[in-house]
């Protein structure tokens, strides 16, 4: 298992191979729908302006995500009353959703590790290649496992989006994943389908 | 109009409060995965290549469920549309029913047994106690012989509900018909389209017939028969147990990282359908199949 410590560098992405387990630690940031939905169209394709605090967030995040990682990831936070945060669980979200959004929001942002499940398509894998970055298969369901690597709270932005899609500042420890998209062009979710295409038309012939 | 002065004679129904034993069934559910599912679990591992990545995810799946039962922590943080299927004695009241059961969604939310996560879909806002419409949670209430209630709870997540599938027979592009054999296929093709989407390895709930919605609904009652029950209907049963092995064959695997255990189950129901449809409605339920069931029989409370 090899360690990756965040932020990343571009040199520590070309190591990384499809099937490689590894464990993060450092600060990362949870991001699914509404996210990269706002991301894209206030700061990407700039098809609304900003408003509110969207500004003030995004200078927040933007150093975050730099090198780093984004998490898709819908927790369960307890502490939401006095404001002490804690993960209690905390698995990936199906990150296929994002497939239209995540290789934008890596090249402006220079994120280098997706995290999620199911894996991502062809436009996320270009992304891979250029930015560059990989695609880390988290165990979806492992929610409490995952949620006890979550050392920390360190904050949260866009709470009105509700406490699944806002975007939580977190550290983590010994995060478990799986590379499944690499940056030299390898997918394992490609090559899963491929092959399982072959044996349906066998039991369809 | 007319008016009479009837003797009518009252009956006396007493309902106990139960958003407390409903509080505990949630919390179960969420936190305490079924042996059938955790049994057939340990069996998927057995049958993976050791230091495989399906054996990987398998191991991190058992531990999570072990120690989420320890913590009393949600084994996935998705908690999903929580669906409760609610057998009463006669006379009792669902209107209150349906105000405990809501009274203790919201609490099982306040204490982290279930996420919020019922969001409107026009403001986009999240009521942050998961109670929405009349639909969110989802309960079904039907009038059942006896002094007994039974409440059965489903938390379906919705990575795996967007796996759902509905076919419309026939289907040209499969080469299915309006027979088994079609729907066979329909289910194969539904689980190759799901890949790792829905955290495989997964359980198929199928509706043959009925309408677009009774199709749907019916198929995640399936959900609620235990893994290793046989279907009463030879027919059906001879088609679970074939798509069950052969969707094992297609090599898509736990978290579709690739590998020989891709549904844990197929459970199908035959409905009754117009002479021109023919609908498989199939719904997905990820490995994180969390169900229990509580009865409730004068002061006795059982959760299983």
């Amino acid at each position: 298992m090899r360690t990756l410590t965040l932020p990343l560098s571009p040199e520590a992405i070309r190591e990384l191979k499809v099937g490689d387990p590894v464990a993060l630690r450092g600060v990362m940031i949870t991001g699914r729908d509404a996210a990269h939905k706002w991301m894209i169209d206030t700061f990407i394709r700039k098809t609304r302006a900003p408003s509110g605090d969207d500004l003030a967030v995004v200078e927040a995040i933007t150093p975050i995500l730099e090198g780093g990682a984004i998490y898709h990831c819908g927790p369960v936070v307890a502490g939401l009353d006095t404001k002490a945060y804690r993960f209690v669980a905390a698995g990936p979200t199906t990150s296929t959703r994002e497939e239209p959004y995540q290789g934008e929001v890596m090249r402006h942002f220079h994120v280098r590790a997706v995290i999620g499940k199911g894996g991502m398509g062809p436009k996320t894998l270009a992304a891979c290649r250029e930015t560059p970055g990989v695609y880390l298969h988290a165990i979806g369901g492992a929610a409490t496992l995952i949620a006890k690597t979550v050392k920390r709270v360190l904050g949260v932005h866009k709470l009105d989006f509700g406490v699944p899609e806002a975007m939580w500042v977190i550290e983590v420890e010994d995060f478990p994943a799986v590379v499944t998209m690499d940056s030299h062009g390898g997918s394992l979710h490609v090559d899963v389908e491929a092959r399982s295409r072959e044996a349906l038309a066998r039991l369809t012939r | 109009m007319m008016q009479m002065a009837v003797p009518l004679r009252r009956v006396e129904v007493s309902m106990p409060e139960l958003s407390q034993a409903v509080l505990e069934l949630i919390r179960r559910t969420s936190t305490d995965l079924s042996t059938d599912v955790e049994d057939s679990l340990h069996r998927a591992r057995q049958a993976e290549e050791p230091g495989s990545a399906a054996a990987g995810a398998l191991d991190t799946i058992l531990e999570n469920v072990v120690l989420a039962r320890s913590q009393s922590t949600p084994v996935c943080q998705d908690t999903g549309t929580p669906l409760f299927f609610v057998r009463h004695p006669a006379g009792w009241s669902t209107r209150r029913l349906r105000e405990q059961i809501r009274q203790a969604v919201a609490e099982a939310t306040r204490m982290s047994y279930l996420r919020p996560n019922a969001v409107d879909s026009v403001s986009g806002k999240n009521s942050g106690n998961n109670l929405g419409d009349d639909a969110f949670p989802t309960i079904h209430f039907e009038e059942a012989e006896g002094d007994e209630l039974v409440i059965e709870l489903i938390l379906k997540g919705g990575g795996c509900e967007n796996m759902g599938a509905q076919y419309s027979l026939p289907d040209d592009r499969l080469g299915a018909g309006r027979d088994l054999e079609g729907v066979r296929r329909a289910l194969l093709d539904a689980v190759h389209q799901a890949q790792g989407y829905g955290c495989a390895p997964g359980i198929l709930g199928v509706a043959i017939g009925g309408d677009r919605g009774s199709g749907f609904a019916a198929s995640k009652e399936t959900f609620l028969r235990p893994l290793g029950d046989t279907n009463p209907d030879p027919k059906l049963a001879e088609l679970e147990n074939r798509v069950y092995r052969e969707a094992n064959t297609l090599g898509i695997g736990p978290m579709g990282f690739g590998g020989k255990t891709t549904v844990l189950g197929v459970k199908a129901v035959n409905l009754h359908r117009l002479p021109a449809c023919y609908f498989v409605s199939i719904s997905y339920m990820c490995w994180a199949d969390r169900r229990r069931r509580m009865t409730v029989r004068g002061d006795d409370v059982v959760i299983e």
